[in-house]
């Protein structure tokens, strides 16, 4: 079990503004730093940028599938692995987002940038949704596994209702929701320039803005949980009643955090709809719902670079497999986690990491 | 999909009440009723038996629940074509299920007795396991039994007579479960090892051994209700999530103890499912399953069971 390791006030010196923020950047709550750590960071993100140069469209395409769902990934790593809340449904703030990003670019359509506009909005939705489950959820004080209940029937009863949308009547403004069958015919992400619009289709540009996003989302949760923010959080998954003790709502930040969890899983679902410019009700069901779980708990719930990591990986090795013998696909998946459970409770990324850390010193938290 | 028409049978009764009250024939119309929610009920006493052992006893939610049903539906099957009486072939498939249920026990449930978030995780792992598995080893499908007894008239309309035994089986199985945990030796050694696990180890009890017991137990319930409900259905390979999230939601609104939570649980949501699925069809039959249990969490945080015991006193 890791010590909760509080930066002392009095060591720190006084910092302010952006460069108070900036210096969140490393902390107890991560791991890496120093300039090990940053120069190892920066050459994977440049290796990642350079990598559309040597591959086809296609392929590239493909990588920012993967990176479509980093975000959700992230969301529980904060939710579950620094909240310590399971929830088991992440994938209904990616559905509604997701189905709400469609609705509004279906009837509003995509000039002038307008799907920046709609990603904003149903991100936005994805979150609110979220903070109201999560006040009904933590301000009811429920805990555990019933969390995972709870968030688990929300997801199920938004994929049941969207199931049944069949038919000319569910429709919201131009967009029909037809059912099981799922929404299309959403415009992709849409960057307005010279001579026209940039249409963000899966390939090499849509490749860099998510590459962009997913840097800037991944510092940013650095800084968020590296701030006083996280370190209550942390404070609450080790010991929730000494953190209530201490004086904190407990039940305000878990809102919170999961509130940020529905957001980022809301980001993932709109860059999905607009990646493969479709959305199914089965995105939000029971074999759905699991696979985020699978990439944190595999990768490391306890820090986020675990996370992003391990959620890139295990997203690439099950396709990878898929695509080699698409049947042995979910048994080696049922396999690793079985065996990350047993074997590396924090998550193969996580342990590897730590034992890397060790040995340098430098990428210690 | 499990599609009885249940929505259509009841709505036909219910408006066969309404000529029935002119015409007299109320019995017909009452048994309707009764029907479909014995259908209903006995669906889920059986299905979340075991996993409500399981959960009641253990604390651990076994995500791998569905997939013992499997294992039980298709033992129970192949025995049953093999030439063995249904009857045999249904204890054939429920034993099955109990060993594999043991075996799993000893292998990875045993390690994570002190984390049941992770113990979620693992069942599900195993699940996925077990359902891919099959489908490999045995294809998309296994030919079925067809379903046995035949069907019976009630007034103007025929019932199958195996739905009536089904129910009949359900009340049995409470019944058994209830002599076991509070008539015989293993249900008090069952009960002290869960309430106080290290006094019943002081008394020389092996709790391992008895943990591993109440789990082959509830594996093997699983089994029963796969075995149960084989001739009803398809036989496929995820034929266990058809019955997952209903034994979820039981469980969940019943809380830790089978006959104060359980069942009730089942008896009151039975009346929603049926009642919703016949007005508004059967996905809001399951819409209204979900949402009882998301209200029952938040409202009653034991489930029925603690929320009974508190009344109790």
């Amino acid at each position: 079990m890791r010590r909760l390791e509080l930066p002392d006030a009095s060591e720190a010196p006084a910092r302010q503004g952006l460069r108070l923020w900036l210096s969140r950047l490393e902390g107890p709550q991560t791991m890496g730093r120093g300039p090990g750590f940053w120069v190892a960071a920066a050459l994977a993100v440049a290796a990642a940028a350079a990598y559309p140069a040597f591959a086809n469209d296609y392929v590239v395409g493909n990588a920012a599938y993967f990176l479509v769902w980093t975000f959700m990934a992230m969301g529980l790593g904060v939710v579950w692995g620094y909240g310590g809340a399971l929830s088991f449904g992440q994938t209904a703030f990616f559905g509604l987002a997701g189905y709400t990003y469609g609705v509004i670019t279906i009837n509003i359509g995509s000039a002038f940038g307008a799907t920046w506009l709609a990603l904003l909005l149903s991100v936005a939705l994805g979150g609110i949704f979220a903070l109201l489950i999560g006040y009904f959820m933590f301000y009811g004080r429920i805990k555990g596994v019933f969390i995972g209940i709870v968030t688990l029937s929300v997801t199920l009863v938004l994929e049941t209702f969207m199931a049944q949308t069949a038919g000319p009547q569910w429709r919201i403004g131009e967009a029909r929701l037809n059912g099981f069958n799922g929404m299309s015919g959403m415009p992709p992400l849409t960057v307005p320039w010279f001579g026209g619009d940039v249409l963000l289709y899966a390939g090499t540009t849509l490749y860099y803005v998510l590459l962009g996003m997913v840097v800037l989302v991944y510092m940013g949760l650095r800084m968020l949980l590296n701030a006083p923010f996280g370190n209550v959080l942390v404070a609450i998954r080790e010991n929730p009643e000494r953190a209530e003790m201490l004086g904190y709502d407990i039940r305000l930040y878990q809102m919170l955090a999961f509130g940020l969890g529905g957001a980022l899983a809301g980001t993932s679902g709109v860059l999905y709809t607009a990646w493969g410019q479709y959305i199914t009700p089965s995105s939000m069901g029971l074999t759905s719902a699991a696979l985020p779980i699978v990439w944190v708990a595999v990768g490391g719930r306890r820090d986020i670079t675990a996370t992003l990591l391990g959620c890139l990986l295990v997203i690439a090795g099950f396709q990878s497999l898929t695509i080699y013998g698409s049947q042995y696909a979910l048994i080696v998946m049922g396999v690793l986690l079985v065996f990350t459970v047993l074997v590396t409770p924090n998550g193969l990324i996580y342990t590897a990491m730590d034992r890397v850390g060790r040995l340098f010193g430098e990428a210690r938290r | 999909m499990r599609t009885f028409g249940r929505g259509f049978v009841l709505a036909r009764a219910l408006s066969s009440a309404e000529q029935g009250a002119r015409r007299v024939e109320l019995f017909p119309a009452i048994f309707s009723i009764f029907y479909q929610f014995g259908d209903a009920f006995a669906f889920l006493v059986i299905s979340c038996a075991g996993l409500a052992v399981i959960f009641g006893m253990m604390g651990i939610i076994n995500l791998a629940h569905g997939e013992f049903i499997m294992c039980g539906a298709y033992v129970t099957a192949a025995s049953a074509r093999a030439g063995l009486p249904l009857p045999l072939a249904i204890a054939c498939g429920a034993v099955a299920a109990g060993v594999v249920g043991m075996a799993l026990e000893r292998a990875v449930i045993r390690h994570l007795y002190h984390r049941p978030l992770d113990s979620i995780i693992a069942t599900w792992g195993v699940s996925l396991i077990a359902t891919q598995g099959v489908l490999i080893m045995l294809g998309p499908t296994m030919q079925g039994i067809g379903t046995p007894l035949g069907s019976t008239l009630v007034g103007e309309r025929s019932y199958s007579v195996y739905r009536i035994v089904l129910f009949a089986s359900a009340v049995g199985l409470l019944v058994g479960l209830y002599v076991l945990f509070y008539r015989t030796r293993f249900g008090v050694i069952a009960r002290a090892t869960i309430q106080r696990p290290a006094m019943a180890r002081a008394l020389g009890v092996d709790t391992r051994r008895v943990y591993g017991l109440t789990f082959g137990l509830g594996a093997g319930l699983a089994g029963l209700a796969g075995g149960l409900y084989a001739p009803t259905m398809t036989m496929v390979p995820t034929m266990g999530a058809t019955f997952i999230v209903e034994s979820f939601v039981t469980v969940v609104v019943g809380g830790a103890d089978i006959f104060l939570g359980a069942a009730p649980a089942a008896a009151i949501l039975a009346v929603i499912r049926a009642a919703l699925t016949a007005w508004y069809g059967q996905l809001f039959g399951q819409i209204g399953l979900l949402v009882a249990v998301i209200v029952v969490i938040r409202v009653m945080p034991g489930g029925l069971s603690a929320f009974l015991k508190r009344w109790q006193r």
